[in-house]
């Protein structure tokens, strides 16, 4: 909802020079992978650790493990580790696997970031009652963003 | 799968302090000394395409946990059984019966019954669990008042009965009338849910053993309930678990006693056939 509001403010401000976040129903994959920034901005390297590590953002510790993350407590080992994942994937393909993973793991226990719609009972976030509107996506678009720029340090020397 | 192997290997190469071992360790549960518990099984045959061995989530808790659950003077949940044999004994209701009154020693009476719950009640036409079988007695045997489902009461009562199977294996029937609910909740136990689009199966079928975050996953079996939860000093009933994990994927949850709730609740529980009724067990 509040991101929609935010693609129409986009649009008429910035015109046609830059394009404002583009709303979950309108990403375009290609393979499993999203070429463009999804909100037209590159990402913060440093932000994207902490949306990483923050069990209230991208919780994504919970599930993966990230050398470079090792200050942080508790990370957990139902993905694989992340360490030189930056080798492995290119940009738009982690912007791809986070926004919408089953694309490019078909059946995957991953989330989708950036994805509100064709759950099935989808709740008012943690409080187990019934979604009272349009949901958000789990993370906004500058915030996939900054995480896509975290992962693309994670390189093997 | 092939992630166990992965991260087993990131493991051994390059031991970071944050990856304790995984999976079910070896160790032997022995109550009080004398109820040798089975632990772990191989697995019903229903199960045979998903799972070779069944494993009690007391396998995948630390030490102390362990500890605490292998000695009745340890166990923080035996004061809510004793709460419970007060219960029993008590006159409620407007037919001046207590549970003894048609049952007489709990120990003698309810020997072997949880290991049978939830079952077919043919009078009923329905499954019944052990909640709606004591929610009967209490109003139509004693003329009392039905209990909260999942309420207090209602978790130490079943506690208590459970304690009197200790040691049986779990041996729920899943055929005959049974059979379509049964069915019913192997569909909710394999349908993802909530905004994280997870289902039972993706944690506790292809993740026990992981870690998720600081959780030492189980395969979320119920043999142990009710369970004592050192979160917070209380018991909780399978329904009352169900909601917090079926929450946890940001979903509508169901009610506890809830027809779903029923049919999840024989289902997971013949998942665990084969293993000790472990009840009242103690979990973080
Ligand atoms: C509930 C568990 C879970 C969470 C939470 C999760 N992931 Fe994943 N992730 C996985 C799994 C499992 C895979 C492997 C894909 C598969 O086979 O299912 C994966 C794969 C990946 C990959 C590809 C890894 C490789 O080695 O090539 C990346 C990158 C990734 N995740 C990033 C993230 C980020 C960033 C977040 C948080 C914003 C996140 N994940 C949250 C479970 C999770
Ligand atoms: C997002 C992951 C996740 C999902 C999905 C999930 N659970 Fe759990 N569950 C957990 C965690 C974490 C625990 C605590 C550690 C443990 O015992 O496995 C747990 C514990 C349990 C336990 C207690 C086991 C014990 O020995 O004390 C049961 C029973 C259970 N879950 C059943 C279910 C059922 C049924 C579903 C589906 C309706 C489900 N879970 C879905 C994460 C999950």
């Amino acid at each position: 909802m509040k991101l929609s509001t935010l693609t129409l403010a986009a649009i008429m401000t910035a015109g046609a020079a830059i394009a404002g976040p583009v709303a979950p129903a309108d990403v375009v994959f290609s393979e499993g992978a999203v070429a463009a920034s999804l909100s037209g901005q590159p990402g913060d390297v440093a932000n994207g650790a902490k949306i990483m590590s923050s069990k209230k953002l991208g919780n994504c510790i919970a599930c993966h493990e990230v050398t470079a993350l090792s200050e942080a407590p508790f990370h957990g080992e139902v993905g694989p580790l992340l360490d030189g994942v930056g080798d492995r994937w290119n940009q738009a393909e982690l912007r791809g696997i986070l926004s919408n993973a089953k694309l490019t793991y078909e059946g995957t226990v991953m989330p989708a970031y950036y994805k509100v719609d064709g759950f099935n009972r989808p709740g008012k976030a943690y409080t187990g009652k019934a979604a009272d509107g349009p949901l958000d996506p789990l993370l906004s678009a500058q915030q996939i963003e900054d995480v896509v720029a975290f992962l693309m340090t994670l390189k093997d020397e | 799968m092939k992630f166990k192997a992965m991260t087993a290997i990131a493991a051994l190469v390059i031991s970071t302090p944050f990856m304790a071992s995984a999976d079910a360790d070896d160790d032997q549960l022995v109550v009080n000394g004398e109820i040798e518990m089975i632990t772990k099984a191989p697995a019903p045959a229903h199960l045979a395409d998903a799972l070779d061995e069944v494993i009690s989530g007391w396998h995948m808790r630390s030490d102390e946990t362990q500890e605490m659950q292998a000695d009745d003077f340890d166990n923080p949940a035996m004061i809510f059984v004793e709460q419970a044999q007060d219960d029993w004994n008590t006159v409620m209701g407007t037919k001046d019966k207590s549970c003894a009154s048609c049952h007489d020693n709990v120990e003698d009476s309810m020997a072997g019954v949880r290991t049978v719950y939830p079952k077919w009640n043919d009078a009923k036409e329905t499954v019944y669990t052990m909640e709606m079988q004591i929610n009967d007695c209490l109003t139509d045997g004693m003329g009392a008042d039905a209990w909260k489902k999942s309420g207090a009461k209602m978790a130490r009562m079943e506690a208590l009965i459970s304690v009197q199977s200790r040691g049986m294996p779990m041996n729920v029937a899943i055929d005959g009338p049974a059979e379509a609910t049964w069915e019913q909740g192997k569909d909710l136990y394999y349908s993802r849910t909530g905004q994280l689009d997870l289902s039972c199966a993706s944690c506790h079928e292809e993740n026990y053993g992981n870690r998720i975050r600081s959780d030492h996953l189980s395969q979320g079996h119920i043999n142990g309930f009710p369970v004592y939860r050192l979160k917070n000093s209380k018991l909780t009933t399978p329904h009352g678990r169900f909601k917090g994990c079926v929450r946890d994927t940001r979903a509508e949850t169901y009610k506890p006693g809830s027809a779903e709730f029923i049919a999840l609740e024989l289902y997971v529980a013949s998942r665990g056939n084969g293993l000790s009724v472990e009840a009242p067990s103690v979990r973080n």
